[in-house]
């Protein structure tokens, strides 16, 4: 492993993004994105998950039989998705209901398998923690942009605080209600895709 | 009856799983560049549905509720948090179970769903079927109707989407959008689509 801790962080935050690239652990990404403040909750839990369970996958790497390693990888993630799961409940149940089942969900989210399966498994525990990390702020960083533009241009806030009066407070905004349903993301996620693969020609696909 | 038939109407064309709360999409995107294989996703993902979310629902029922041991002698039990855990194991454990009886029994069925099968037990679809199972508190007989509906409605999206990314093909967007950008708003356009539908009562 020639790369340092520091190379393994940035790449997979823009060059190898883990959405607009690989196109892994979409599901929730478009899911939770209608506003800021789910959107930055899904953002935490995911990096935390990531971290965590490429460096337990990684510090016991070599006591896995290689047969059953896919049954100990989704039980180390689960763990940790209840434990993050039960956090949230207990001191944010409000944010826990909102994003009623899309944090069960992160177990099923190909990013954390994908790292785990496909770094922690050869590397040892320092580089597999930063990756999982990396991997989770890429996703995060798609998952702010995306709710960034929704929330802003859909009902005129962020984070839930007015930034554009709208015209039924007495302001000069007309929400663009559009960007509140869901299909919306598939858009704006289309755009970043294309913007992403200008600015970097190497990802086009070919035909 | 009626009820049952709501459910099934309700979770295939307006809660549609993948268009409108975008579960499974990493294999509904990578496996939809056909209709042939599609449908062999869809097929897969239907039967484990039926199967899986019952189960989930008797284990729920059964051993996790507050409450429900009950029957053991532990009336105070409350084990719901051991939820997670239990559901991936078990559609993992099916998934398994599935595989090993077509593959000795129906060997030309295991040729079609063969290689979709191990995909599915990471599918947030079918994992997402469970839980949303779980959180409207379905029956038994309830959940039986939701597993079909939910099956079905990855299966007609998936269809579709394999249909229109066949024509696809001959378009020539720009080089940036080729592939998973299209895919991207042809799914858009989809599910405005079905938001359509919307309304549509029994």
């Amino acid at each position: 492993m020639a790369e340092s801790n520091k190379e393994l962080l940035s790449r997979s935050v823009f060059k190898r993004n883990p959405i607009a690239l690989l196109v892994l652990g979409i599901c929730s990404a478009l899911a939770v994105t209608g506003q800021m403040t789910t959107a930055f909750v899904m953002s935490i839990c995911v990096t935390l998950v990531v971290a965590f369970s490429s460096l337990t996958i990684s510090i016991v790497r070599f006591q896995i039989p290689n047969s059953v390693r896919i049954g100990i990888q989704i039980t180390v993630i689960a763990t940790l998705v209840i434990l993050v799961d039960q956090a949230l409940k207990a001191f944010y149940f409000d944010l826990s209901k909102q994003l009623s089942i899309y944090v069960g969900l992160i177990i099923t989210n190909c990013i954390v398998m994908g790292r785990a399966e496909g770094f922690a498994m050869s590397n040892p525990p320092i580089p597999s923690f930063v990756d999982g990390l990396g991997n989770g702020l890429g996703y995060g960083f798609i998952l702010m942009s995306v709710a960034f533009v929704r929330e802003l241009l859909g009902s005129g806030s962020l984070f839930g605080y007015e930034i554009l009066q709208l015209t039924t407070n007495g302001g000069w905004y007309v929400r663009n209600g559009f960007l509140v349903l869901p299909a919306s993301a598939f858009f704006l996620i289309a755009l970043l895709i294309w913007l992403l693969r200008s600015i970097d020609p190497e990802q086009q696909e070919s035909e | 009856m009626e009820h049952y038939l709501d459910i099934i109407i309700r979770s295939i064309f307006l809660e549609n799983l993948p268009l409108s709360f975008f579960l499974g999409m990493c294999t509904f995107l990578a496996i939809s560049k056909q209709v042939k294989t599609a449908m062999g996703l869809g097929v897969a993902v239907l039967f484990i549905q039926v199967i899986t979310v019952p189960i989930n629902n008797l284990i729920l029922t059964y051993l996790l509720k507050p409450g429900a041991l009950a029957w053991a002698g532990y009336p105070d039990l409350d084990l719901s948090f051991l939820g997670l855990l239990t559901y991936i194991a078990v559609i993992a454990a099916v998934v398994q179970i599935l595989e090993m009886v077509l593959d000795r029994f129906i060997p030309t069925l295991y040729n079609t769903l063969g290689i979709f099968l191990p995909l599915l037990t990471v599918n947030c679809a079918i994992f997402g079927g469970t839980l949303f199972m779980v959180e409207r508190d379905y029956t038994f007989p309830e959940s039986i109707a939701y597993g079909f509906g939910s099956g079905a409605s990855f299966f007609l999206a998936v269809v579709c989407l394999g249909g229109i990314r066949e024509r696809l093909e001959y378009a020539d967007p720009p080089a940036g959008l080729r592939g998973l950008g299209l895919t991207f708003i042809s799914v858009g356009l989809m599910a405005i689509a079905f938001m359509g539908l919307a309304g549509l009562e029994i």
